[in-house]
């Protein structure tokens, strides 16, 4: 039985009739690795001794008839950004490619006491900043769809573990997309919570203000149960949101009747593949024949967002990107004379390229003379930004657009040109501007390309966009 | 918006980066083209717009004043690249 194909509901349901072991799972999720893993490589640390040493103990307790999670026994993939205590953390940076926290992050945390079984820690974009995955200190990430394309960034490795069958579910970040668009990219569902809705303790900082944890999964309903175990408050981030989370796998029903769906213009406009239009074009069709009106609408700043974006993201990763001096951990340079040389040659050898562009850039917008006119301006146009969105929500309960302008682009296709790769982001920043929730979720192909649907709600009604993404799923083939 | 590459010689002063000739021409040109399509912002007319720096409405957050246990010494260095008598070791700083 090819378990590594399955969800982790269908798993769940077969551990709990005990018909399939914890540890068979997670041997067949490494067999898949064991096949694929030199040609995708998703992970910059496999902890397959860890892993099934925890899938043994999940047998354990099935074996006395102990309650389990729906988590337990499941194979997860973990971004390298989020802290493992023990267990190796470099961001795919060289300046922390000796990292081993001495703590875990609270989403991680909290999942271990679900006892899932962590598969590994996922390549990425270093510091995830980057939409290919391929400014990865480490070499980048494959397509699993197509090997000569990239898997989309920064959560590509995540992305493409799931997409691969070389994790049932995984956990992302995203901070202008980095969950949405790998996700679209290799034809899985990744989902970006509300801004606070999820703990960033133990995240590895890039933007504070942006920065957002999520699932990747094989469908919406392991994106509603892994959501269920890692929301929630926590004294630890001052940005956490006290409230009370709903069992989100309550929201997985097939019913749109009535539901009113906004499509901003601005967003199916030039610059979108005709492709991806028109597959966004279709599924609406399909949501509109299950009962929703959907009718045209407008986010007049959307223009501006991209620049916004590329001001404040760059502005708080230098001030964050500060705390790498080579002192207390991480890569630190081998010979210098004074404490000034050796924290320029430790940061000049320890950052990769895009990192130190956006270091540099983030310096010059925040450096005196220039702090009004860059970061004060992206500061009141991400304001504007967000009554667009008020003004939307007014009218209708979710908008719909593409989650990426284009399909997955060759690896190497972009490197060389920093804008042009900024540009795959175009439809996914206004979101974190806005700290809105949003999912893709697959909407076709084009060339066997998949195509995400981006669905956002209001804020703290990820139940919402997870019914809209279900009745989707239900409701449409991709083999059709 | 153009930047020159003594610019890029004093950000990369602030930002502790160390660039070598050939960088600082690519970051000077590359720098340019990035702040001339933000300076697209510039364009628009925000006068009365007050600025949002993060997109809830979450102003201080105070916990309560009790002593809670800190991370032990042995841990907080077991990353250190250099370490001493229970400290991080620098090089010289005077």
């Amino acid at each position: 039985m090819d378990l590594f194909k399955k969800t982790a509901f269908e798993l769940h349901n077969l551990l709990k009739e005990k018909s399939v072991s914890a540890e068979e799972i997670c041997k067949s999720v490494f067999s898949k690795i064991n096949e694929v893993e030199d040609k995708v490589k998703s992970y910059v640390t496999l902890t397959e001794d860890l892993a099934l040493k925890k899938a043994k103990e999940v047998d354990e307790k099935i074996k006395n008839d102990e309650e389990i999670s729906p988590l337990s026994g499941i194979p997860i993939a973990i971004k390298d950004n989020m802290c493992t205590k023990g267990i190796l953390t470099t961001c795919s940076s060289k300046i922390l490619s000796n990292y081993i926290p001495i703590y875990s992050s609270t989403v991680v945390e909290r999942l271990f006491e679900q006892d899932v079984v962590m598969v590994g820690k996922t390549n990425m974009d270093e510091f995830a900043m980057g939409s290919s995955t391929e400014n990865s200190s480490f070499g980048p990430t494959r397509n699993p769809v197509d090997l000569g394309r990239v898997p989309g960034g920064s959560s590509g490795g995540s992305a493409a573990a799931v997409a691969a069958d070389e994790a049932i579910i995984a956990l992302g970040s995203d901070t202008g997309g980095s969950i949405r668009q790998p996700a679209a990219l290799c034809g899985v569902v990744g989902m970006k919570p509300t801004y606070g809705l999820v703990s960033r303790y133990g995240l590895v900082a890039f933007a504070s203000s942006l920065d957002q944890i999520g699932p990747i999964t094989k469908d919406v309903t392991d994106c509603a149960i892994l959501l269920n175990h890692i929301v929630g408050y926590d004294s630890k981030d001052s940005t956490s949101i006290k409230t009370e989370a709903p069992d989100y796998t309550k929201a997985l029903v097939n019913n749109v009747k009535g539901l009113r769906i906004g499509v901003p213009k601005e967003l199916m406009a030039e610059g979108i593949q005709p492709e991806v239009k028109s597959a966004v074009e279709n599924a609406l069709k399909v949501l509109s024949e299950a009962g929703a009106c959907v009718e045209e609408t407008t986010l007049p700043h959307s223009d501006y967002a991209l620049s916004a974006y590329y001001i404040i993201a760059p502005a708080e990763a230098s001030s964050n990107l500060a705390r790498f001096d080579g002192v207390r951990y991480g890569y630190r340079t081998k010979e210098s004379d004074d404490i000034i040389e050796m924290y320029k040659k430790t940061r000049s050898e320890g950052f990769g390229k895009e990192v130190k562009r956006r270091i540099m850039l983030g310096t010059y917008a925040l450096s005196a003379g220039y702090y009004e006119a860059y970061y004060g301006q992206a500061q009141k146009i991400r304001t504007l930004i967000i009554d667009d969105f008020n003004k939307a929500f007014e009218k209708f309960d979710v908008l719909i657009f593409p989650t990426s302008p284009t399909v997955a682009f060759k690896i190497g296709e972009r490197v060389s040109d920093p804008l042009q790769m900024y540009l795959s982001d175009v439809c996914t920043i206004p979101v974190n501007l806005a700290g809105l929730p949003g999912i893709s979720i697959p909407c076709g192909k084009a060339d066997n390309l998949p195509i995400g649907l981006q669905i956002i709600g209001k804020s703290l009604n990820e139940e919402t966009i997870l019914k809209v993404a279900y009745t989707f799923e239900q409701n449409f083939s991709l083999k059709a | 918006m153009s930047i020159s590459k003594k610019d890029v010689e004093h950000i990369a002063m602030l930002a502790r980066l160390h660039l070598d000739e050939e960088e600082k021409e690519v970051y000077a040109k590359e720098l340019s083209q990035i702040l001339e399509h933000a300076a697209k912002i510039s364009g628009l007319d925000t006068k009365d717009v007050s600025p949002t720096s993060h997109a809830i409405p979450i102003r201080n957050v105070m916990r309560e004043d009790v002593i809670t246990s800190s991370i032990p010494r042995d841990d907080a260095l077991l990353n250190a690249p250099d370490k001493e008598n229970d400290a991080f070791v620098v090089p010289k700083i005077v």
